[in-house]
């Protein structure tokens, strides 16, 4: 056993030894450590390198407050976490730790010895050492800061932890179970509320772990806890959770928590199962919120306060009575608040040679002196340190009278326990956006207005000894209690003996520091800020203590300033000359502690990322070769190469199949909406550009949508199944907007119609077959629709049988060939593919995909919404004033046309492109000019929105808007690409077929 | 993450289930073609964007799928009532009494 190992005590288990490593160098401790209790126990107080000034640093808390003791935890492959707090870090066997910010040996670092050491990297050194010259930023500054600096280094494998999610609903949250979290967990359980206790330790108690001395009501303080614990575990409707973090407070009593379920455990690299989780968030909706969140100490900000070994008063007394380590053989404690008495105390108890007391206050309680006297301690009041010595751990300090730099005493020492007060922990509270109030007597916010249903209760609300947290919980889970329902709870009050010492703390001690003597004395100690880069800031004009906090960084680190912000508000307000009430806080955010990425991702990675649509022939294509592409949410195939074809070759053959057979393509993605009732057709005539009151049954039409500003909005073929039946299909990405937009008119504009909307996207199937065969494919296999070509024509709907399915046979077409589109019910869609294509092969049927899709209609000069179009584009800009039902009084958007910008001459018109070189395929967005021009501003006068190469016409083809381009056919025009200007001439958007007669056959 | 009280569902529903829908009470005129330059911009673009206390239409998107309109201070980003669309706006008492 070490030397640094007490004989007995602590919540450790000494049977069950475990072995680390730390840097390589392998060390034992026991069942129960934290990592750092177990390098203190092997007297390990060196483990790390500061940020910014890569200073040797040690271990300053025993909790969630750690901004020092820094390291990198190995858990196997991929399982690297940074930055991780020793103090928070549970030991297990085998677990592999390494330090930080240190190159190439946490012992011998080169950034230590370097001029970035201190002169140049004073306060706000980011914002003006690198300013200039420019390119130094990126050859010079950069690379060695990202070497030297970070905060450590992150994996570069994929995170192989798995992650859950839960929400769970409770009438009582409480966060914390400590004392107050615990006898409000009492009190509140007794109704049958449902209670969920959060803590995020390994096991509950607080600062009981701490105090085995006390006794509450006459039991000793860890059997009192054992009792609880069993006591709340077998009630049903208690939940407790251990290793779980309450790290955000939203919106109505919405708390993010995070549980830790396996960064104890050791690696679960060789976890056959692979099924353990790592983490686990819970989305927590509380009727009531407990909030029973303890408060931290405050360090005390003196020369030198940042040396190995230098730590919270309270750390030495954690470590000594939780996890049975003495921090030294002769630590010396510096404060100006009574409770570091109670570490001293303990330490000498526990057979430690305390060196001394160094009391800033010049005058104590008779108690103390007393107690000191008798345990043989030496007291120094009025006293404060003003410098420390030791390399990598600090060996003596000199203690001087505050305020002087003489009558020097040097002291022996191998640790320092400081306590500058207690801050209570109000981040949650703040979050919450409850309102904070200033309390001198304890120099610290407490909680002061609640905008939430929820209650603070012990140190979180300024109240630190035992009992009144006791009390005061009972108090607050009673309420809890009543408000969920209880008939006749009862009250509780608590008894105390033996509680931790706490006092109030003198007004001029409040945040005090003092620059006194030799040696830099920290705020900050993760960002490395000092007193002085405060004072700076305030001096160079930053007056705002959210400017304050920006330029010297103090609590911007991952810590979040848990230990450095009231210490730098209080410094911050000496150098404004302002009281510190004034002087304002710096919010509060979450996450409370850090939080991994992969648990607040969950679920919700790999293929749960995002919901992928599938079109009922998506397997079939997946087996033929289909090469996919995303549209909106939907997976659709984009081309269908045969080997060795490339995407060209591909889309080149399947083109010219339809062009000369057949082609037959899934169009289910589009969008399909079932207008229904009486006023279908009025509906109908206000949502589009189109008249369709005269559209005769049987009919179909192509629909034009505008937003109420006049722009093109949506389209699509609306065919009409009865007087009163519209099936309407809009764009694939567009469909939810537009049935969002059907409704918002439908109920709130024009609630009079009697008119309803069914999205039936997902229940049709659309096979669209285009090319001169179609109909000697199909109309073999439908019964009950007239084929002939003047009873079936070009934009008509039918209804019948196909394969002895029901279909709605659209004879419509987005390729300018002879065209069906197969509506099917989505669950036949695969098997009429099948059927189809197996039938389709005299003709030699091909798939085709989207290449092809935007090839053919490109030819055609059909537009696609969003490609053509990018929200500010009119009807006549895409020279579609044929589809506005002139006579109409009224549609959305109509107005808007004829606003003046609208009709102004010159805007951007469709037209179609052909390049001097047939060969050149233009790039789609590139530039569009009048003259071959390098002047700049060079004028652009518009841009390709489509760009082809057309295997049917052997030539490039382009779709553009142009300034005016309508009246410019013929005109020669420049387009502008990274290998030069390239030629082109405007056309008609039409390039095949412009009589359409290939439609009508 | 809020918690929205749609009036059809009478039903506290969380946020992700609905979508915001831009100011409430702006009727589309009955014929926009009648409308001066400037009437049609106040009713196309002009919105009143207070902080405070304001009249908002909601959808209740991943639900009923009805729209509906709200009273909500968009600084403490409280909902304060909820009430279906076409119901008169709130009068101050109606909102004061729903405050307290
Ligand atoms: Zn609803």
């Amino acid at each position: 056993m070490s030397e640094f190992r007490t004989a007995k005590g602590g919540r450790i288990c000494r049977k069950t030894p475990l072995n680390f490593s730390f840097d390589g160098q392998s060390y034992a401790g026991l069942q129960g450590d934290s990592l750092a209790s177990a390098l203190l126990a092997n007297g390990v107080h060196f483990v790390a390198r500061s940020y910014k000034y890569h200073r040797p640093r040690g271990i300053m808390s025993a909790g969630t407050e750690e901004a020092s003791a820094l390291v990198g935890i190995d858990r196997g492959k991929g399982r690297f976490d940074t930055s991780t707090r020793a103090t928070t870090q549970e030991l297990f066997d085998g677990l592999k730790a390494q330090s930080q910010h240190c190159w190439p040996s946490l012992k011998f670092d080169v950034g230590a010895l370097t001029a970035l050491g201190s002169p140049v990297m004073s306060t706000g050194f980011y914002y003006k050492t690198f300013m200039w010259p420019k390119a130094f930023w990126e050859w010079v500054y950069e690379p060695i800061l990202r070497n030297l600096a970070g905060l450590g280094r992150a994996p570069k494998e994929m995170d192989p932890d798995n992650y859950s999610s839960i929400h769970a609903h409770c009438d009582v949250l409480i966060i914390g179970a400590g004392p107050a979290g615990l006898a409000a967990a009492l009190a509140a359980s007794q109704s049958g509320s449902k209670v969920i206790l959060v803590d995020e330790n390994n096991e509950i108690g607080g600062d009981l772990l701490n105090c085995p001395i006390a006794q509450i009501d006459g039991t000793n303080s860890w059997d009192w806890l054992a009792e609880t614990e069993k006591q709340l575990a077998s009630l049903p409707n208690v939940t407790i959770l251990t290793r779980t973090t309450a790290f955000g407070y939203y919106d109505q009593n919405f708390i993010g928590v995070v549980q830790k379920l396996s960064d104890h455990l050791g690696s679960l690299e060789n976890k056959p199962d692979n099924k353990t989780l790592r983490e686990r968030l819970w989305k927590v909706r509380a009727k009531r919120v407990v909030l029973a969140t303890g408060s931290i100490e405050r360090p005390l900000v003196f020369a030198g306060n940042d040396r190995p070994g230098i730590m919270l008063a309270t750390a030495a007394k954690t470590f000594l009575n939780r996890y049975g380590v003495k921090v030294g053989n002769r630590p010396l404690v510096i404060t100006n608040h009574d409770s570091a008495y109670e570490s001293a105390f303990d330490l000498a108890e526990a057979g430690v040679e305390v060196a001394a007391i160094i009391d800033r206050r010049a005058k104590i309680s008779s108690k103390l002196v007393e107690q000191a006297g008798k345990m043989g301690i030496e007291i120094l009041l009025g006293h404060t340190i003003v410098q420390t010595s030791g390399k990598h751990r600090v060996c003596s300090v000199r203690a001087a009278p505050v305020g002087e730099n003489a009558s020097i005493r040097k002291i022996k020492c191998d640790a320092v326990l400081m306590c500058g007060g207690w801050t209570p922990s109000v981040h949650l509270f703040s979050q919450s956006r409850g309102t904070l109030t200033w309390r001198d007597d304890i120099g610290a916010y407490v909680p002061n207005n609640y905008t939430q249903d929820a209650t603070s209760v012990g140190a979180c609300n300024g109240d630190f000894l035992m009992s009144q947290s006791l009390n005061k919980g009972a108090v607050a889970g009673l309420e809890a209690a009543v408000s969920a329902g209880a008939k006749a709870p009862k009250s509780t009050s608590y008894k105390v003996v033996n509680e931790a010492l706490t006092s109030d703390i003198p007004v001029e001690e409040i945040g005090i520091f003092s620059t006194i003597g030799e040696g830099k004395a920290f705020v900050d100690f993760q960002h490395d800020v000092t007193a002085k880069d405060i004072g700076q800031a305030v001096r160079e004009g930053f007056h705002s203590i959210e400017h304050i906090k920006r330029f010297t960084t103090t609590g911007m680190a991952t810590d979040q300033g848990k230990t450095s912000n009231l210490n730098g508000l209080a410094i911050a307000s000496a150098a404004l000359e302002r009281p510190i009430t004034e002087v304002g806080l710096t919010t509060f955010r979450p996450p409370y502690t850090p939080t991994s990425f992969g648990v607040l991702a969950g679920y919700s990675r790999g293929d749960l990322f995002d919901v992928t649509r599938k079109s009922p022939t998506e397997k079939w294509a997946e087996q033929n070769g289909a090469v996919f592409e995303p549209v909106g949410l939907w997976r659709r195939a984009r081309y269908f190469p045969k080997t060795g074809e490339n995407m060209h070759e591909a889309v080149a053959r399947e083109c010219k199949a339809t062009r000369t057979s057949i082609g037959i393509s899934d169009a289910s993605t589009l969008g399909k909406i079932e207008v229904v009732g009486p006023d279908a057709a009025e509906f109908l005539n206000r949502i589009y550009t189109n008249p369709w009151s005269k559209l005769g049954v049987g009919r179909c039409r192509y629909g034009l949508m505008l937003g109420e500003d006049g722009y093109i909005f949506d389209d699509g073929v609306v065919g009409r199944l009865s007087e009163d039946r519209f099936h309407v299909t809009t764009t694939t990405s567009g469909a939810p907007r537009v049935f969002a937009r059907m409704e918002d008119y439908r109920q709130t504009e024009w609630p009079e119609l009697k008119v309803w909307l069914t999205s039936i996207t997902e229940q049709w199937a659309v096979i669209a077959l285009n090319g001169p065969n179609v109909r000697k494919l199909i109309e073999p296999f439908v019964e009950g629709i007239d084929f002939s070509k003047d009873t079936f024509p070009h934009m008509a709907i039918r209804e019948g049988m196909i394969f002895g399915v029901p279909t709605r046979l659209f004879r419509v077409s987005f390729t300018g060939e002879l065209g069906f589109e197969v509506n099917v019910p989505s669950a036949y869609g695969l098997g009429v593919w099948q059927r189809l294509m197996e039938a389709g092969k005299k003709f030699d049927i091909v798939p085709y995909g989207t290449e092809s899709l935007h090839m053919l209609r490109a030819e055609k000069g059909y537009i696609i919404v969003g490609q053509e179009t990018d929200g500010t584009q009119t009807p006549d800009d895409m020279g579609m004033n044929w589809a506005i039902g002139k006579k109409k009084q009224d549609f959305i958007g109509k107005r808007s046309l004829v606003r003046s910008d609208m009709l102004a001459p010159n805007r951007k018109q469709l037209v179609g492109l052909m390049t001097n070189d047939a060969n050149i395929v233009l790039d789609e967005g590139a530039q569009i000019m009048g003259e071959k021009s390098n002047v700049i501003p060079a004028k652009m006068i518009g841009h390709i929105t489509s760009s082809y190469w057309s295997e049917t016409l052997q030539h490039s083809i382009a779709l553009a808007i142009i300034d005016g381009g309508r009246a410019r056919m013929g005109e020669e025009i420049y387009i502008s690409m990274p290998g030069g200007f390239y030629p082109a001439r405007i056309v008609d958007p039409v390039f095949y077929d412009p009589e359409g007669e290939r439609l009508n056959v | 993450m809020l918690l929205i009280d749609c009036p059809y569902c009478k039903e506290m529903r969380p946020e992700v289930e609905f979508s915001h829908a831009g100011e409430a009470h702006i009727d589309r005129p009955a014929d926009p073609s009648s409308l001066s330059d400037e009437e049609w911009e106040s009713f196309l673009f002009l919105r009143s964007n207070r902080a405070g206390i304001c009249f908002e239409r909601w959808y209740h998107i991943h639900g009923c799928g009805r729209y509906f309109n709200a009273v909500r201070n968009n600084v403490s980003e409280k909902f304060i009532l909820t009430y279906p669309a076409g119901q008169k706006r709130p009068s101050d008492a109606q909102i004061k009494g729903a405050l307290s």
